[in-house]
């Protein structure tokens, strides 16, 4: 096998882990944001809570394990982006630490304040953990400025535009959207139908920064249309979003919710897959000198790495399938409330 | 640019730390979780049921908090130290990522059986489960301690120019006149199974079973003293004393040989613990305080010729240590702390061997609920066993400096002395190794690395106080009541035909 072929595989494998995190753990930041407004009281909080209660660790490990992946296979783009990203970053770990330890926290003791402390900080996790995604995606589809080694020569504020924060927004309208669905299947009675209205609402304001973005990226981020052009089957990707998103809407209102998460996790896949063939074959793309883009190819690691790594996914994903399938499989069904619970 | 060192390191020593709280107390909990949780599968006594959701729901709490903690550290090898990252990925990464597939998801898909998932699973399945949450929680020991242990003892690598397309072919990258290099796979296994890794995967997984087993024995003898769930008591304080007393003899005999192989591959990070100058027949210093400048230890009382019989199981108490003189200054590690985080581990370490042995002896002559101040002793015992695992982390870490990743040291072919240059002293592979100097993130200035150090220190010194608040409610609360409603269970396991679907209904 070539080189360039084992880093076109990897580039593919961690778009497979970050679609596997965006899906999984996107319903969990949607949960998160809607938990203030769905939920009016303290079961019904509890509920939502639950609802991603047994999940939400086992969606993360797909972030750690892309972060992880990225590190061994793409050391020159990992220690790139994630130094120039560097309070931002920090700032994120804090949201999902946030919204870790109000999950653990909140059940712990029945007063009002108590709970109500931990509901604030679980929403502001989430919802600061879904933006700051979308910034950091935004601002790398832009662009930033490095220096030949690779190491960010801007300031943070370089990383703050109109458009990667209309792509944060973008993010967590989306995530909004699929969290409000994947509620709707797992709750009941008037929780449920409180549920169906944020479904409706949140999909529209999905679609109002989904116009948004694509108007801006096509008009603004040039090279996001290049690999289009060179190569006029990616369009099958944009096609399948808007079909996908389409159909969202079709199937809340014939209320077949299951239809309409897979449509949303199919959303969500595109986007991923969008996002990568826009930047491929870079990885951070430099905006001062094309010369020192870093790509799939100069940022990997060796040959062997490479093969070792493959090897490990190879022993390793279907375990991970399986373990994946078997916990959802035994939290299936509506969330219930039982001595277990948070 | 120093500034940035400094205060990236204080950050990565800071949030390694509060992590580090949590890992040990759930692979010793996880361990004593599945033994608890074999024997409630065999006997069915209401005992163990109690036991086992008492210490569960621990067991959840602290997992939460090590997992998002956690994240924080494989994050931060990008954000503060992208230097390293760069030179290291290629082999430290593929462990990271190890963890990731092989642990991570093994211990968090199972948590969630463990944790929520009582009622919806048969026995069997639920005893499969915490044994899979108690070996993924070992397994990332195994696979972290690989990369640490790589850092200490690099092998199954080789340092390489980077190789880059400079127009007319590929040739060595070089920017500013200074070639890029990193480190490459050569041998995967010989990586995994460097010269450390068996040795210090040991000594950290016997260091967290007896954080475990301390831990138990706190909370036990603390419901002995405030005369509480005195049945639940008696049982946890037998298994958790004999762990306790198990780890520790472990501990020291490992930790000896341990110290050898450091000795073999750091020979500046051994003189540094044991405060030894000047290579020769080498004392073991029992008290005193270094003194780095006269290089000599102030109010010395040493056993002659003890570090000599240590390093070399040398029963003439006499053969030659190769001592700090070796080395230039700048690559001494940090002497003081060094000599005090290993002292605060072997010392506290001697009083856990002393505390359990005791123990078990009052157990056994049944008056150790007598023995208020054991009692006391082993309630606030814990807070010394942790801090000795910190100690020995501060130490295998400050000891490694200034390196990040330490280089090979060359010995001479006898093996009594280093290699040395004509002044006498040791001459690094410079190469061959990374300096913690030269590791950090260029991208990142003083003032965002300030920012991020402080908001760690509020938030972490926030979550340990609420963590210790939530958890002391917990133990407070003890598992009388759990006992009470799992008593209820016991009766609808017995008179139903189909027990899962009756012990429900009892409960609703």
């Amino acid at each position: 096998m070539s080189y360039e072929l084992l880093c076109i595989i990897w580039f593919i494998l961690l778009n497979v882990l970050l679609i596997g995190y965006a899906i999984l753990d996107g319903f969990d930041l949607g949960v998160g944001f809607l938990h203030p407004f769905v939920a009016k009281d303290d079961t019904e909080r509890r509920l939502v809570m639950n609802s991603i209660g047994p999940l939400w660790d086992g969606n993360e490990v797909w972030l750690v394990t892309f972060g992880g992946a990225l590190f061994a296979m793409f050391p020159e783009a990992y220690a790139s982006i994630f130094s120039t990203f560097y309070l931002p970053f920090v700032l994120l770990l804090f949201a999902l630490i946030f919204r870790a330890v109000s999950l653990e926290f909140r059940s712990k003791r029945t007063s009002p304040a108590w709970r109500t402390f931990w509901d604030i900080l679980f929403f502001v996790g989430s919802t600061l953990a879904a933006l700051l995604f979308g910034v950091a995606v935004g601002a790398l589809m832009q662009g930033v400025a490095i220096s030949e080694r690779g190491d960010f020569l801007g300031s943070m504020l370089d990383l703050v535009s109109g458009f990667s924060l209309a792509v944060g927004l973008f993010t967590v309208a989306l995530l909004a959207m699929h969290g409000s669905i994947y509620l709707y299947m797992k709750t009941e009675g008037v929780l449920q139908q409180r549920l169906f209205g944020w479904m409706k609402g949140t999909w529209y304001v999905y679609v109002f920064f989904f116009m948004v973005v694509t108007i801006w990226s096509t008009m603004f981020v040039p090279a996001s249309l290049q690999h289009f052009r060179d190569n006029p089957v990616l369009w099958v990707v944009p096609l399948i979003n808007v079909l996908a998103i389409a159909n969202i809407m079709r199937a809340i209102k014939q209320e077949r919710p299951f239809y309409a998460f897979i449509s949303s996790c199919l959303v969500i896949a595109a986007l991923v897959i969008l996002f990568s063939a826009n930047l491929f074959p870079n990885l951070v793309p430099a905006v001062n000198n094309a010369a020192y883009n870093i790509t799939i190819f100069n940022g990997a690691s060796s040959r062997l790495t490479l093969t070792i790594g493959l090897i490990i996914v190879a022993i390793g994903m279907p375990l991970v399938l399986s373990y994946t399938s078997l916990i959802y499989w035994t939290f299936r069904g509506k969330v219930t409330l039982g001595p277990d619970s948070y | 640019m120093d500034t940035v060192v400094l205060l990236s390191r204080l950050q990565f020593a800071f949030t390694i730390m509060f992590h580090y709280i949590f890992p040990p107390l759930t692979i010793g909990l996880g361990v004593i979780l599945a033994y608890l949780e074999t024997r409630y599968y065999l006997t069915r006594k209401p005992v163990f049921t109690a036991a086992c959701q008492f210490w569960m729901k621990i067991f959840v709490l602290n997992f939460g908090i090590g997992v998002a903690s956690g994240i924080v550290m494989e994050f931060q090898f990008g954000t503060n130290w992208a230097t390293y990252s760069r030179f290291v990925g290629d082999v430290f990464g593929s462990a990271l990522a190890a963890e990731g597939i092989f642990a991570f998801f093994l211990e968090s898909g199972f948590l969630a059986v463990v944790a929520f998932g009582r009622q919806r699973v048969s026995r069997g399945f639920y005893l499969f489960s915490v044994y899979m949450v108690a070996l993924g929680s070992i397994f990332s020991s195994v696979w972290i301690v690989v990369a640490n242990s790589w850092q200490q003892t690099p092998a199954g690598h080789h340092v390489v120019d980077i190789m880059r397309d400079n127009g007319s072919g590929m040739a060595p990258w070089v920017i500013d006149g200074v070639v890029q290099r990193r480190a490459e796979i050569v041998n995967f296994l010989d990586l995994v199974f460097n010269p450390s890794t068996v040795q210090r995967l040991s000594h950290v997984l016997l260091g967290c079973f007896a954080v475990g087993a301390f831990f138990v024995l706190s909370v036990s003898a603390y419901f002995v003293l405030k005369n509480k769930h005195r049945e639940f008591a008696r049982h946890s304080i037998n298994g958790a004393l004999v762990l306790a007393l198990l780890s520790s003899l472990g501990l020291a005999l490992n930790g000896h040989t341990q110290a050898q192989n450091v000795y073999r591959y750091q020979p500046a990070k051994l003189a540094s613990f044991e405060a030894h100058f000047d290579t020769g027949r080498a004392d073991l210093n029992l008290i005193g305080w270094p003194n780095e400048k006269e290089e000599r230890i102030d109010f010395d009382i040493s056993i002659p010729g003890g570090l000599s019989f240590m390093v070399f199981d040398d029963l003439s108490f006499s053969k030659p240590v190769v001592g700090l003189d070796r080395f230039k200054p700048e690559d001494r590690p940090p002497l003081l702390l060094s000599y005090l985080s290993w002292r605060v581990m072997v010392g506290i370490g001697g009083l856990m061997i002393i505390a359990s042995v005791l123990g078990l002896y009052y157990n056994w002559r049944r008056t150790l609920s007598d023995k208020r101040w054991l009692l006391w002793c082993f309630v606030f015992g814990i807070g010394l066993v942790m801090a000795s695992n910190q100690a020995g982390w501060v130490g295998a870490e400050v000891g490694r400096q200034p390196w990040i990743v330490h280089p090979p040291v060359v010995w001479n072919d006898d093996g009594s002395d280093l290699v040395v240059g004509a002044n006498g002293l040791y001459e690094y592979e410079e190469r061959e190794g990374l300096r913690t100097v030269n590791a950090v993130s260029p991208a990142v200035n003083s003032q965002e690395a300030a920012t991020s150090l402080i908001l760690f220190t509020f938030l972490y010194l926030s979550l340990a106080a609420v963590w210790i608040f939530v958890l002391d409610r917990k133990i407070r609360q003890g598992p009388e009541e759990i006992e009470v409603t799992e008593d209820e269970t016991e009766h609808g396991f017995q008179d139903a035909s189909s027990e899962r679907q009756h012990a429900r209904l009892s409960q609703s």
